[in-house]
């Protein structure tokens, strides 16, 4: 084991305040995982990623689930460091727990979870201090669809299909043509498959997990 | 983006559930640069009777979180009326581990028996991701091992089976990272308790390209006679 070095700091207007200052700056990610893709079908949404975890170029964890089911109505899905998700997945743990208590009948949907994720995320890229992820937020309440993404400085949208990571660059093409309304839950598996095996060629993807939400049934895996 | 390749973590570090407990091994290697500074080191460290954690990366950075997370559970244990279950433990050093993420640089593997869960392997890595995993490997020797693992681990080994892994996999990774190396040791961890094990150089197994070790140049050149050198 080597004795501690004091660490280089990148970041610019950090380093006049000396090593170690009073508050955060500018991470860097060490375990992370790569695209989420998911589109609107039918009857709900379709999210897939795979389940690798990486650190740096090394394909270190191989059965990590980069997808959670968050209360009743949504699908979160995350790339990037996955010490981050984990805390994000404890901060939503605490939001539907305060929401169950309220024991009013009602229940945060897709919409509500969204905006709240994207509020601490960009309430922490002001504090110099991101949390290292793209995060894909989807799902059905009352037959309401909705699908939406935040990225880690806050940049967030609504769409019929997003993806994060390279699948930017790979699945969105894909999807821009062959997505359309009213998407049968076979067919948007398979254009889903599609992106994924694009993804799998060009990107260092291993393995993939499909999950799906629908309006009858609620979450299944 | 900055994204910093991981970096080295000079030792081998490895924890291995088997079927009614872990193993956790590591080498002996602290090292400063160059130079050896501990060549005997124990990097398996209690944190209760039941748990224990392997460290990697960073002496003080993993001894310093080693001793709060002692403290920490010592004082969970009084408060619990019993002994503290392998799942806190670890996310104990997680909660330490992420929230310090600037300042920290140490791998953990934390390990341990308890009466709900059985053995159990927890892999905290640089940046303070926590991850259950039937296997864990650290340090900068663990890169010699993902091969190996995929091919040798099994599940279900018994006792034994898992202690000779973690033994020929740390000597394995000892011979091919320059910053691991020493002496092995092993703590079992199961219903019935801790036992520690050391495995000097003599009783680890040869490599490729190893020579056999003799004591002296003496003890050769007496025993029979100047042998002509071939190649």
């Amino acid at each position: 084991m080597a004795t501690t070095m004091v660490k280089e700091n990148n970041s610019g207007p950090a380093q006049l305040l000396g090593p170690e200052s009073a508050f955060e700056r500018t991470l860097y990610p060490y375990v992370t995982g790569t695209s989420v893709v998911a589109l609107k079908y039918k009857d709900g949404i379709l999210m897939a990623a795979d389940m690798a975890a990486s650190y740096g170029s090394t394909l270190r964890y191989k059965s990590v689930e980069r997808m959670k089911s968050i209360g009743k109505h949504s699908l979160l899905g995350a790339s990037g460091e996955i010490s981050d998700f984990q805390e994000i997945l404890r901060y939503l743990d605490e939001l539907i727990l305060y929401d169950n208590m309220w024991d009013d009948g009602n229940s945060l949907g897709p919409k509500e979870v969204h905006s709240y994720l994207t509020r601490v995320m960009y309430n922490r890229r002001n504090k110099f201090n991101p949390l290292w992820n793209s995060l894909v937020l989807g799902g059905v309440k009352n037959g309401q669809k909705y699908l939406g993404m935040v990225s880690m400085i806050g940049v967030n949208f609504e769409d019929n299909h997003v993806a994060t990571g390279f699948g930017n660059h790979l699945a969105r093409p894909i999807l821009r043509d062959e997505w359309h309304e009213n998407l049968s839950f076979e067919d948007g598996v398979k254009l889903l498959e599609k992106c994924m095996r694009v993804l799998l060629y060009r990107d260092r993807l291993l393995w993939f997990e499909l999950n799906s939400i629908d309006s009858v049934n609620g979450p299944l895996v | 983006m900055d994204l910093k390749a991981p970096h080295s973590m000079g030792t081998t570090i490895i924890g291995v559930t088997y079927d009614g407990g872990v193993v956790l091994g590591a080498d002996s290697r602290t090292s400063t640069g160059m130079y050896v500074a501990n060549r005997a080191s124990d990097k398996i460290t209690q944190l209760t009777d039941n748990v224990y954690v392997c460290r990697s990366g960073s002496a003080a950075d993993s001894q310093i979180v080693s001793d709060y997370v002692r403290y920490f559970l010592h004082q969970h244990t009084i408060q619990l009326g019993q002994p503290a279950t392998v799942k806190v433990a670890a996310n104990l050093v997680r909660l330490l581990s992420y929230n310090n993420k600037n300042m920290l640089e140490t791998g953990l593997i934390v390990g341990g028996w308890d009466k709900y869960e059985g053995g159990k392997i927890y892999g905290v890595p640089l940046g303070g991701t926590i991850i259950e995993q039937p296997f864990a490997i650290g340090g900068s020797g663990s890169s010699y091992l993902y091969g190996f693992f995929d091919q040798a681990w099994k599940e279900g080994m018994t006792k034994d089976e898992a202690e000779q892994l973690v033994v020929k996999a740390v000597s394995l990774a000892m011979a091919r990272d320059g910053a691991s190396g020493g002496v092995v040791r092993t703590v079992i961890i199961n219903s019935e308790g801790v036992t520690r094990n050391f495995y000097p150089g003599d009783k680890l197994p040869l490599w490729h390209e190893e020579l056999e070790p003799h004591n002296s140049l003496l003890d050769i050149i007496n025993a029979s006679g100047p042998e002509p050198m071939h190649m």
